[in-house]
């Protein structure tokens, strides 16, 4: 059995901090043992990019999966890779583009884990076409709380299947992940910006574009009030044909420049996000931008956040939130509205605020669900808590849901109305891990398992 | 094309050394205890960088064994250009401290099963007159400490074998390359980091720098260098009481 380090955890949030055990294997038997071990709860953990509790368990035990990250095959022909969990998504842009082929569905961050992405069922920018990165996914292998390695699939253990793909790790740990590459002729998006005055711009813009481009993003301006409410830059693009390209990239199709990678070199005070920067910065960088046709390299349009490294260190020690929540269609116009205005009304001013249209969803604790969906950061206050309650209650109220990914504070009554395929999840749970084994400060703090 | 054997090939280090040849065009022949494990290497390695690769099993400890292994290795892999020994284990210092076995153990793990394989792979390497051997000593291996000094005694035994034997292959025009590691993140050092910890793909980096440069004898990271330098000056007296 290998030694575990005792050592403190945080999500990319930096808060809140727990102090475990952790182990990091670097061998499947390895592993097996730590998970099989007659001790305490055990959660794996990727590259700590959930921004909240999800990947730390308290007085537990952790196991840092990052170092079980080999490539096992891959057919060209059909696309299909299969790769143990701790692969990141960078790793397989690195090895698979220039050979044409890119992961189907990217988060905002290249530096996760696959493993991660499964257990929170990520989306892209292009969650209106392909739905989360479940869908993309042909078969897992999960290790259980016994030690038995399980295949599911959606023809094999598929109940097993839909409780883990969203299912933070609470069901087991993957091991290994099968998926299916996207074939793609370059490395660049070909698209365009466009400018939408207020939010129902930004809205007809989605519905506009939502069959012409595979890719869209908007990012709200939080300084906009009343009539340019929601004002926004909307980016939409597609993964550009070869012969699309300006002559000098068409050469070499899969080729882009290199990125700099300036660190934020340590926590800055924190009077740099103060209610007035946050308006001040929003402002100036919606002014920045132009409508118009552009070109992005795939790194510029899916991981902006990417080209400065711990970029989270700029809300300093005290860590920041995410909120991320998400409207049933037909209710989306108006939560949007009814949150933004919260929001300028409170005053404390969200640094980036990105909205997305999302499509159809499997699995039952992924967080998508067809319609509008608003992620938010805020810095960590003390009346940020209460207000966020407040949101909380609007978007239950309206049918919607938040992401367990980024989240640190949602209640269990809460969540329990938020999610309600939940239950039919816990039954699938309690026949894999009756001992509940596999347990998390996320799990706990939601109550999953509840105490029922 | 290089043809290469790779012994330790589960060590994190030797992964990322694996690649940095692999991707340079080198088919590799992958070998530890743990097949399973290594058949994954293997496969990884392939997937990444298209490079052949194969997968074996040997222990170091198992001398009667080495002959057929490396045959078959040489075979499988249709000759060799170069070998790479990156086996080796701290073992438990403390109870070999005080059981002859034990101590025994980690000698024949870090010394005497390396002494073996390379002195086939010499051989092989001698009459072709050409080719290479890297070995991974340890900077434990500078100066004995009541800590750890049974396994240092061990890279130390290791470090001056192969200073001779590269001497002899000089004349044969085999390059033989001893690396003496400073502490880098692997299992062997997990829960014991220090500020000078560095990642395995760092040192692998590094190695396979020195490797292209011809280097015979390299630090890496290279402050060790000059940190073993000044240590291995303080008069024994002294050194006995700073207990580092
Ligand atoms: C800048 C940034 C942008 C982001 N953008 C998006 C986005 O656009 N869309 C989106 O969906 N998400 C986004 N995220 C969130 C992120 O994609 C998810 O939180 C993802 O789960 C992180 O993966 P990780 O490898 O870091 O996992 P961790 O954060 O380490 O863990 C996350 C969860 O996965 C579980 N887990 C990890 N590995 C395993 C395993 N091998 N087996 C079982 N369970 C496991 C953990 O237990 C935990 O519950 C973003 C995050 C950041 C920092
Ligand atoms: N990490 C450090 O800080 C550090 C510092 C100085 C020197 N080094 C040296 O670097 C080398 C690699 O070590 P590491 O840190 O990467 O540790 P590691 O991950 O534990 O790797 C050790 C390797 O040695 C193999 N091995 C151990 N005993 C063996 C035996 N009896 N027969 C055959 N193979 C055996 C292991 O293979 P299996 O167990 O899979 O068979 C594994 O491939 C070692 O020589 C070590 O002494 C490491």
């Amino acid at each position: 059995m290998p030694l575990p380090r005792r050592g403190v955890l945080t999500g990319w949030g930096s808060f809140p901090i727990a102090e475990s055990d952790i182990y990091r294997p670097e061998k499947i038997a390895e592993l097996a043992a730590v998970v099989t071990s007659n001790s305490t709860s055990v959660i794996a953990r990727g590259a700590g990019r959930a921004y909240g509790d999800a990947a730390l368990n308290g007085g537990n035990r952790v196991v840092d999966m990052q170092r079980l990250s080999r490539m096992l095959a891959f057919d060209s022909e059909s696309g299909l890779l299969r790769c143990e969990a701790g692969v990141t998504i960078g790793e397989i842009i690195d090895v698979f583009l220039r050979r044409g082929f890119f992961p189907p569905v990217v988060p905002g961050t290249q530096f996760v884990t696959l493993g991660g992405s499964v257990a929170a069922d990520v989306h892209g920018k292009s969650h209106h076409r392909d739905s989360s990165l479940g869908n993309h996914v042909t078969s897992i292998d999960l290790m259980l709380a016994s030690g038995e390695v399980r295949r599911c699939s959606r023809e094999e253990n598929s109940d097993l299947f839909w409780a883990t793909v969203g299912g933070m790790g609470l069901t087991g740990t993957i091991l290994e992940v099968e998926l299916r590459l996207r074939r793609v002729e370059s490395a660049w998006f070909d698209g365009e910006i466009s400018m939408a005055a207020n939010i129902d711009e930004a809205i007809e813009t989605f519905e506009r574009t939502e069959r012409q481009y595979g890719y869209s993003v908007a990012w709200i301006d939080c300084a906009g009030t009343r009539g340019s409410l929601g004002r926004s830059i909307v980016n939409l693009g597609n993964v550009a044909s070869r012969q699309s390209l300006p002559p000098p990239l068409r050469q070499e199709p899969f080729k882009v420049p290199p990125r700099m990678h300036p660190t934020v070199p340590f926590n800055l005070p924190s009077f740099a996000l103060s209610s007035l920067g946050i308006k001040t910065f929003n402002t100036a960088y919606y002014a920045m931008h132009r409508a118009g046709p552009k070109l992005f390299d795939y790194q510029t349009f899916f991981f902006p956040l990417d080209a400065i490294r711990k970029w989270n260190r700029i809300y300093g020690t005290r860590g920041f939130l995410q909120y991320q929540c998400v409207w049933p269609l037909s209710e989306s116009r108006a939560g949007l509205i009814e949150t933004l205005e919260a929001i300028a009304r409170w005053g404390g001013g969200s640094f980036l605020t990105v909205l997305k249209k999302f499509g159809p969803q499997d699995g039952m604790l992924s967080f998508p669900m067809p319609g509008y969906t608003l992620a938010l950061d805020f810095p960590i206050t003390r009346e940020l808590m209460e207000f966020l309650d407040r949101l909380d209650e609007m978007v239950v109220k309206r049918g919607g849901r938040v992401y367990l990914a980024k989240d640190a504070r949602l209640r269990p009554e809460v969540f329990r109305a938020m999610y309600p395929k939940a239950g039919r999840w816990l039954e699938i749970k309690r026949g894999v891990d009756p001992e509940n084994r596999f347990s998390s400060n996320l799990a706990r703090r939601i109550g999953l398992p509840g105490g029922e | 094309m290089q043809r290469l054997l790779i012994l330790g090939a589960t060590s994190p280090i030797a992964r990322s050394l694996a690649m940095r040849f692999a991707t340079e065009g080198a088919s590799l022949f992958l070998a530890a205890r743990d097949l399973a494990e290594v058949e994954r290497l293997a496969s990884d390695i392939t997937v990444r960088t298209g490079a052949r690769a194969v997968s074996g099993v040997f222990d170091a400890a198992e001398f009667y064994f080495h002959a057929t292994f490396f045959e078959k290795a040489v075979a499988e892999l249709g000759g060799l250009d170069g070998m790479i020994v990156c086996f080796g284990t701290l073992g438990d210092e403390t109870a070999a401290q005080v059981d002859p076995e034990k101590a025994l153990a980690i000698l024949n793990q870090n010394f005497t099963g390396a002494v073996s394989l390379i002195t086939l792979a010499a051989r092989h390497l001698e009459q072709q007159k050409s080719g290479f051997i890297i070995a991974i000593g340890s900077v434990a291996g500078e100066r004995g400490r009541p800590k750890n000094y049974v396994y240092g005694s061990a890279k130390a035994a290791l470090a001056t074998f192969l200073q001779g034997l590269r001497g002899r292959m000089a004349r044969a025009g085999v390059h033989v390359m001893t690396v003496k590691l400073g502490t880098v993140d692997t299992r062997m050092t997990w829960g014991r980091e220090s500020p000078l910890t560095v990642a395995p793909e760092a040192a692998a980096d590094s190695i396979y720098g020195a490797w292209k440069r011809g280097a015979e004898v390299v630090f890496v990271p290279w402050f060790w260098q000059p940190i073993m330098g000044i240590i291995k000056l303080i008069p024994e007296s002294i050194f006995r009481r700073v207990n580092i």
